[in-house]
């Protein structure tokens, strides 16, 4: 009969209008709620996101000490980095003068302008220092050791790349700020002239002034500089970024996840597996075999395999949180403080003193004796002795635990003490007494610039190192007494540079001793 | 019966190329070395013919005032021009270290950005910088005076 099948048809209707909700999350789900073991496996790998990580994570890699969350803060710093940066692109314009106008636009006038230009530039520091000390963490727990040797040199490309990321953004604004780091910047990738010009080569071999040429279009920082600046920093770095975080993360899947030590089990089963695994539902509904994929019966059923455990939700959840606390991080520090904007650049007067962001300022300090050994020469020494460390200690005592390897903690912390006090003696001793120049002022250029107080400082290390790797006959004792050394150089170059220079790259013992004008 | 080569070969020998397989391999490879050329010849693109920069040659008429050996720095140019009585010249004010611009004082020139200093005639006395700093051509038409910042002339080069 027509009126009742018109009647059922329309309540059907009814019927599915209500279930809409549930039924798109059921098709964007397709697995159903993850409350089993079975379901936990098919919502990671059925979700195109999730799908990176494995399906069942081990404890070891879950204890907060393995990551300390290190690597997941740099990932969310950059994803808010990114959204905040697509952001600020709606108004910023790339054109010197117009671009200092439109931050000036987007701290003042912009709805939120100013809250979104912060959390970029606070997420940009956190990125920084999260990624450096995500390789300490990797590098602490021997974690670049085999097979994991060539994700350490992805990750060396991902540092490279957030600091250029980091350079490029600073000149964006086009205040005085920027465009004289900037300048100083161009001109450190343009030393090796230094060199070609002390061995008369410069007009046959101009490796500097090419560089330089390359970065900046032009020859001084202007309209062209900015372009290029600006197109590093919206495309090709992003982009660069994302495809190596792409292979970092997939690599570290075909590692057989986080680095942990031989014993792992061992020092694990001191807590029941029990306690770990249940989160949503005690018991499995139905029962699985291993990797909780296959049906059937078997006497590990309920049980989590190797000491694994689901990763929804156990990693997942620990993933977001990591990310909630980054984006809190940001957001304090967004309403605590405003990202600096100086007057209009202005090319006939540097600012005084022009210093780069904090984390290049160790790098200024050296670059202050002379260009090319602190800006380029040592630079590209760390980076490669970065890179060779998987391929020289090829040991595998202490993988996965922290400070691990012959010495120990307490090699690592005399390579502190050491790696903090060369630097602090030499800089009061040059800073005392003054450097060759001042001494002997006929002094040839290359000896300048080869005798940096950073060259020495590095000496010392590397023979510190070498001194390491006889004592406890090992790479990986040279390794740590070395990596130790050069973070507490970085540590104690960047505090006296950010904190302790003033006008003229003069030291002083605070800001408020500087001279008014 | 004869043995085909094909039976006499262990199975662990690579087969060999067919033809089919050279011609089509060969053209992929020369495609591939098109490209190559063609890719090698656009890395020029990033750096421009012509730059795009400011002229850097530029007239100036020095204040009656100025004494021998002071300082004339014309507005928005990074140039320190002087009269003295052998003539007038000119003393580029960019630091040779990293480029920011040096103030002239009364021994010479100072610089903001990592303490170098520079003597009159442009020699470093400390810090960082690599070079002296580098006069610049001046040439002296009736009472007009054109300063060429994009040529150097030896130190002491004076034009009366
Ligand atoms: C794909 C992601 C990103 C986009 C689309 C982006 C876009 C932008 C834009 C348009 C600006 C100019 C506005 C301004 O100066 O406030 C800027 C500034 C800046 N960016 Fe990014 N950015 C991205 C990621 C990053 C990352 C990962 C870092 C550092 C690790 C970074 C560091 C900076 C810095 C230091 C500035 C200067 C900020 C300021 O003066 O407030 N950016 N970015
Ligand atoms: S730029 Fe002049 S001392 Fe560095």
């Amino acid at each position: 009969m027509v009126p009742t099948e018109e009647k059922d048809a329309l309540r059907e209707f009814a019927a599915s209008l209500k279930s809409v909700p549930t039924r798109v999350l059921e098709t964007a789900f397709r697995t159903g709620t993850p409350n089993t073991d079975r379901s936990r496996s098919t919502f990671v790998f059925g979700n195109v996101f999730l799908h990176l990580h494995s399906v069942r994570t081990h404890r070891w890699s879950l204890r907060w000490t393995t990551t300390m969350g290190l690597g997941i803060m740099s990932v969310s710093a950059f994803l808010i980095a990114l959204v905040t940066g697509v952001l600020l692109m709606f108004y910023y314009k790339p054109y010197p003068e117009a671009a200092y106008q439109s931050i000036k636009d987007i701290h003042f006038v912009v709805p939120t302008g100013r809250l979104i230009r912060n959390l970029h530039r606070w997420s940009a520091n956190i990125m920084v220092i999260a990624v450096i000390l995500h390789m300490a963490r990797a590098f602490y727990t021997a974690a670049y050791r085999r097979p994991r040797e060539y994700n350490w040199l992805i990750g060396i490309g991902l540092l490279v790349v957030t600091l250029g990321l980091s350079f490029t953004g600073y000149l964006l604004p086009w205040d005085q700020l920027a465009y004289w780091a900037i300048t100083i910047g161009a001109n450190i990738a343009q030393s090796p002239r230094e060199v070609t010009d002390a061995l008369n080569l410069t007009d046959y071999f101009d490796p500097g002034g090419m560089q330089r040429l390359l970065l900046l279009g032009s020859d001084q920082v202007g309209a062209e500089a900015l372009i290029r600046f600006h197109l590093l920093h919206v495309m090709i770095l992003p982009l660069a970024i994302a495809a190596l975080m792409g292979v970092h993360f997939w690599r570290i899947r075909k590692d057989g996840g986080m680095v942990r030590p031989a014993d792992a089990d061992a020092l694990l089963t001191a807590r029941p597996a029990e306690s770990v695994t249940p989160v949503f539902n005690e018991a499995p509904v139905k029962t699985y075999q291993l990797a909780a994929i296959v049906r059937g019966r078997s006497a590990a059923v309920g049980r989590g395999q190797e000491n694994t455990v689901p990763s929804m939700p156990h990693l997942f959840y620990a993933e977001l949180g990591v990310l909630m606390v980054t984006l809190l991080a940001c957001l304090a520090l967004s309403l605590y403080s405003d990202a600096p904007l100086k007057e209009l650049a202005n090319p006939s007067i540097p600012e005084n003193p022009a210093k780069a962001p904090w984390y290049f300022l160790g790098l200024q300090e050296m670059v202050s004796f002379s260009a090319f050994m602190g800006g380029v020469g040592i630079p590209a020494i760390v980076l490669i002795g970065l890179a060779l460390i998987p391929y020289l200690d090829r040991e595998t005592e202490g993988t996965g635990k922290w400070f691990g390897g012959p010495g120990g903690w307490p090699l690592v912390r005399f390579s502190a003490l050491l790696g903090l006090g060369v630097p602090i003696i030499l800089e009061a001793a040059v800073i005392r007494f003054g450097w060759l120049r001042e001494w002997f002022p006929h002094i040839p250029q290359l000896i300048i610039t080869a005798i940096n107080p950073g060259t020495i400082l590095t000496l010392i290390y590397a023979l510190f190192s070498m001194w390491c790797i006889r004592r406890y006959q090992s790479t990986r004792a040279g390794a740590l007494a070395l990596f130790t050394c050069f973070l507490a150089g970085f540590i104690v170059l960047t505090i006296i540079g950010t904190y302790f220079r003033g006008p003229n790259w003069v030291f002083y013992w605070s800001p408020s001793d500087w001279p008014k004008h | 019966m004869t043995t085909t080569p094909a039976a006499s070969r262990s199975r662990l020998d690579p087969e060999p190329v067919p033809r089919r397989d050279w011609l089509g391999l060969s053209s992929l490879w020369a495609a591939a070395g098109a490209l190559l050329f063609g890719v090698t010849g656009m890395l020029k693109l990033p750096k421009a013919a012509v730059l795009a920069s400011p002229s850097k040659k530029f007239k100036v008429t020095l204040p009656e005032s100025l004494a021998a050996g002071e300082a004339f720095v014309p507005p928005g140019r990074a140039v320190a021009i002087y009269k003295d009585a052998q003539g007038v010249y000119a003393v580029s004010s960019i630091c040779t270290h990293l480029g920011c611009v040096v103030k002239p004082n009364a021994e010479g020139f100072e610089c903001p950005c990592h303490g170098s200093r520079f003597a009159a005639n442009g020699e470093v006395t400390k810090g960082p910088a690599p070079r002296p700093l580098p006069w610049l051509k001046v040439t002296v038409a009736g009472g007009a005076i054109t300063v060429d910042e994009a040529t150097t002339v030896p130190q002491g080069t004076k034009v009366a």
